[in-house]
């Protein structure tokens, strides 16, 4: 919604293809017809696939722009732009120490976020139940980059001594049963009393949407930013659609 | 086995060819691997040899391929250099070496391996072959970036 939000405010119009249950892809339309027949229609592309590398995919055969608004498990680099920009509203992104929080698995967000963060020499600190960690893989090339990465057990390890809380969504359906659900989810839930500790200038991010990763009791907090980070997506990509189409 | 030329014939596993490929200095134990990488099954109609745990001064042990009435193309030669770098390539022509060459481990390769991730795109029916670009450490998807480790390749191969 926010690319379309962002392309109205341009001036532009967008054509929602919706899901991929409700479009041709049904019938059992390649993306890649699909992607030749759009890219007919638009000046650009924005793709949002349950497949890792759908965008790549889309973009060899688009003859427009494309730009990636989540890929499976795989990257969201526009979340990440926005991410990146609401940090430096609050303070300067180089060195930080950031906690990235819940299932960092299939969190396609942490992991756009964990690879720009290099570039930023940050500090990352993860915190996730078992079976849901950082990809090996991306862990493994990002400390072999340098970055230092460190796992922790439980979020109040490091509340004292991060920038940034950067939470996500345990999706139930990880989980064999609701109650092995609740119980994980509740351990990485954040409230009030768990920022009592931490950092003044800390501040807590969620790509939303949230479940019961944070109290609503925090949205009251200077230290929550998520609201004010989903606004931002609306000029961030802005400057992408424009970037891409000048 | 009587073989003429100055070659030296005792040690000789199989048979020269007339016509065809020798790919030497394999290391131990890939060759069914390479054919495999060559898409040589039951069904292809060259005449095969496998020689295996060949003893090598220079490998300790090494594997040997013979291939009759086909030359290999360059790419299919660079394709064995992901799983063996120090193979060496003897086009024979008439019972004598024509052409010997190394081979050079590509950039890219296509269509030679399965992504092992299954919600990659290029496990679907679309119209793509897997792209793997070639690291000193494995094969890193194109796609969905997925990272093949060296030892793990021959697993995944198409």
């Amino acid at each position: 919604m926010s690319f379309e939000s962002a392309m109205a405010r341009l001036g532009g119009t967008s054509l929602s293809v919706g899901s991929v249950e409700a479009c041709s892809m049904a019938k059992g339309e390649t993306l890649a017809d699909t992607v030749r027949v759009v890219s007919g229609y638009a000046d650009a592309i924005v793709i949002r696939h349950p497949k890792e590398g759908a965008a790549r995919l889309a973009a060899e055969f688009s003859t427009v722009p494309v730009i990636n608004a989540g890929d499976g498990a795989g990257q969201h680099p526009s979340q990440t732009l926005l991410d990146l920009y609401t940090i430096r509203q609050s303070m300067p992104v180089e060195g930080i120490e950031v906690a990235l929080v819940g299932d960092l698995r299939y969190g396609r967000t942490a992991h756009s976020l964990a690879s720009a963060l290099f570039l930023y020499n940050a500090r990352l600190h993860t915190i996730s139940p078992k079976g849901l960690e950082l990809p090996a893989t991306l862990a493994a090339q990002l400390k072999e980059k340098g970055m230092e990465i460190t796992e922790h057990d439980s979020i109040d390890e490091v509340i004292g001594d991060v920038d940034v809380l950067y939470v996500t969504r345990i999706q139930r359906e990880r989980f064999p049963d609701s109650a092995s659900y609740f119980n994980v989810a509740s351990s990485y839930r954040i409230t009030p009393e768990l920022l009592a500790g931490a950092k003044k200038r800390l501040i807590v991010l969620h790509p939303l949407p949230r479940i019961d990763e944070i109290d609503p009791r925090v949205d009251e907090s200077p230290h929550a930013k998520y609201f004010q980070q989903s606004r931002n997506g609306v000029p961030v990509r802005m400057a992408m659609l424009m970037q891409v189409m000048k | 086995m009587k073989t003429t030329g100055s070659q030296e014939n005792e040690g000789l596993l199989v048979r020269r060819i007339k016509n065809g490929t020798v790919i030497d200095h394999i290391d131990g134990g890939q060759a069914l691997n390479v054919v495999k990488i060559l898409g040589i099954t039951g069904t292809t109609q060259e005449a095969l040899s496998i020689a295996t745990n060949v003893p090598s001064h220079d490998m300790v042990r090494k594997d040997i391929v013979k291939l009759t009435n086909r030359e290999l193309s360059k790419e299919e030669v660079d394709r064995i250099a992901l799983i063996s770098p120090r193979a060496t390539i003897n086009i024979i022509r008439n019972f004598k070496v024509f052409e010997k060459k190394g081979v050079e481990i590509p950039t890219l390769i296509e269509g030679l391996v399965r992504c092992p991730n299954p919600g990659c795109i290029s496990n679907t029916n679309e119209p793509i072959t897997s792209k793997f670009e070639v690291l000193p450490k494995g094969l890193h998807c194109r796609y969905c970036d997925w990272v093949i480790t060296r030892d793990n390749i021959t697993g995944h191969i198409i």
